[in-house]
């Protein structure tokens, strides 16, 4: 007699997905798609589509899906959630749609506590464009636009989203999160699942960030990348949760 | 139902409840302002939600979110506003995502003034976001047209799923008049929102909202499609204008909106001169009449228009043949008397009565 202890989530269809070899989209899609098998949600949950890397979502979960406008994710969202309250809504963002051309949509989502989890993969680098500085690049880091390492002083400053956000009373639920080790993979299926459940409760906007990787722009190997988030980005970042209304925080 | 008395902003507003409209994003810029105050205060008592965006950027992709999940959904601005929401309406085109976008034309360019003007016509009818495309125009000149063509508007954005624009200008919006809310609106076929919508799809058949046509031979289908299929269809179904004393016309003013009210009186006044002068009123600018245009007997066709000549290339390429239309416009916020364009209609005609 055989058990199983590992299968695709009910949630994922059998595209094979594009992502490179070493880059975190892949594992935060197949922890979506977990929790929400878990909730027993893949009937009633929508998921909102970026511009960038993840752009194909649509071709790789079973739920309803739009392909949304660079940064609008969160506006479109709210659309979808005004219309649709029962439903699960999931954004799915990278670093330049959320926290440059869409800051606005994300802020103010978020402070209107807008019922939705966004999911933000923050790995410092336009992946889909080829590499350029994100508004999330560390300090010194190399992008095809500031190809001598960012520069502050010409560039400015990184933006830390989750501290940014936690300042605001809508927001139910935010925390970082990495996926650059098994350990740190189990910590950010608990906090996906816990911000789509605060958001099931209607409980208010939750945001999980991911920090991650893009072995591919950043020009390392897979694992080399990996280390790279340890070494380089979470110090920058420092995970944790930065804002949870069940715990006062 | 009795007319009643209503200001042009708030009977829109009216009309897009009527109409079953129960979402609306928006975002303050005068003169439209009174639509989303209107909607505040009456669309939650309907049973529906209004937000107030953080700019007209995300109200459009809030209409995107809501009107792909099926439904009824508008929102409304004015020049510099519309401009903002173009990269939206282009999703909502490729998204085959019906919604109502309300725009009161002010004089421009850039921030112009809050004074009424028919500038925005090519931001309507040719529209600022990329890509090849038509959406349906449509162009009240009072009231009660605006009440009529809001209500229509969401008709024909369901049946053909598309964005339709009806575009008025700060006098209508402003302006308070009769009318009748209850007139009947010629419904047609809509397609099912389990066949398409947001939350209607399963895990066997989702529904999916797509803009992403990455394969160039798919990209080209879809763009094929839209204009052999939904274009032509209504090109075919939902032209709309009006003619006014043109049974024994020499001479046609052409003009929608406010300033085909206007020229209305200076037919009148050239009628009673002597002059056989008439009116044509295009209902929607885009599909363009053409109908009207291929009168023989026009000898010139006088368009006016609050700009510095918009409409008139459409009538150029409808009468096809550049000599016999020709343009008087007032712009930046004024509005024409029937006076002046009567005069100037006096010179077109050369006194030929």
């Amino acid at each position: 007699m055989s058990t199983t202890i590992f299968q695709k989530p009910k949630g994922l269809t059998d595209t094979r997905m594009h992502y490179c070899p070493g880059c975190g989209h892949g594992i935060v899609h197949r922890i979506i798609a977990e929790c929400i098998d878990e909730m027993n949600e893949i009937d009633n949950t929508i998921i909102c589509a970026p511009v960038g890397c993840a752009v194909f979502i649509p071709k790789y979960f079973k739920y309803d899906s739009i392909h949304c406008a660079h940064g609008r994710a969160p506006a479109t969202g709210t659309g979808i959630k005004r219309v649709h309250p029962d439903k699960t809504v999931i954004t799915y963002q990278g670093d330049g749609d959320l926290a440059s051309i869409g800051m606005a949509e994300i802020v103010h989502a978020a402070a209107r506590g807008e019922k939705i989890t966004t999911i933000f993969i923050n790995n410092g680098i336009y992946g889909m464009t080829g590499g350029q500085m994100a508004p999330t690049t560390l300090p010194g880091m190399r992008a095809t636009t500031s190809q001598a390492g960012r520069d502050v002083e010409r560039n400015g400053n990184p933006i830390r989203v989750s501290e940014l956000l936690s300042t605001l009373d809508g927001p139910a639920y935010i925390e970082r999160v990495a996926v650059d080790t098994p350990a740190h993979v189990i910590k950010a299926k608990k906090a996906i699942k816990k911000a789509l459940e605060y958001q099931k409760a209607n409980k208010g906007f939750t945001m999980v960030e991911v920090v991650s990787s893009c072995p591919t722009n950043w020009g390392l190997s897979a694992t080399k990348a990996m280390e790279f988030v340890g070494e380089k980005m979470i110090p920058y970042y420092p995970l944790g949760v930065y804002k949870d209304v069940e715990e006062g925080k | 139902m009795a007319k009643i008395i209503m200001k042009g902003n708030e009977a829109v507003a009216k009309a897009a409840i009527i109409a079953g409209c129960r979402y609306f994003f928006g975002y303050p810029i005068t003169p439209q302002n009174e639509v989303p105050e209107y909607l505040s205060r009456e669309l939650f008592a309907a049973g529906g939600t209004f937000v107030q965006a953080e700019s007209e950027v995300a109200a459009i992709n809030m209409v995107y979110g809501a009107g792909g999940s099926g439904a009824r959904v508008m929102t409304s601005s004015s020049s510099p506003g519309i401009a903002l929401k173009q990269e939206g309406i282009g999703y909502c085109v490729a998204g085959e995502v019906p919604c109502v976008i309300v725009s009161m034309m002010r004089g421009g360019p850039g921030l112009g003034t809050i004074q009424p003007s028919q500038s925005d016509y090519n931001q309507a009818t040719r529209g600022g976001a990329n890509g090849d495309y038509h959406i349906p125009v449509l162009a009240p000149g009072s009231v009660q047209e605006a009440v009529d063509d809001v209500k229509e508007a969401f008709e024909i954005a369901d049946c053909y799923r598309t964005p339709v624009i009806v575009v008025a200008d700060g006098l209508i919006g402003q302006m308070m008049e009769p009318v009748e809310l209850e007139n009947p609106v010629k419904t047609r076929d809509i397609s099912p929102k389990e066949a398409w919508a947001l939350g209607y799809g399963t895990r066997e058949k989702q529904n999916s909202i797509e803009n992403l046509v990455i394969d160039s031979p798919a990209c080209e289908a879809k763009n094929i499609r839209f204009f052999k299929e939904k274009y032509s269809e209504i090109e075919e179904n939902e032209v709309k204008y009006e003619e006014y004393m043109m049974d024994d016309a020499e001479y046609a003013f052409v003009a929608y909106g406010t300033t085909s009210r206007i020229v209305k009186n200076s037919v009148n006044e050239l009628r009673e001169k002597g002059y056989k002068i008439g009116l044509i009123k295009p209902r929607t600018l885009w599909p363009f009449p053409q109908v009207p245009f291929k009168n023989k007997n026009i000898k010139k066709f006088v368009v006016v228009e609050m700009s510095m000549g918009q409409m008139v290339i459409d009538v150029e390429l409808a009468v096809g043949d550049r000599d016999k239309v020709t343009f008087y416009g007032r712009c930046g916020g004024i509005i024409p008397t029937p006076e002046e364009c009567a005069d100037y209609a006096e010179k077109v005609m050369g006194g030929a009565k």
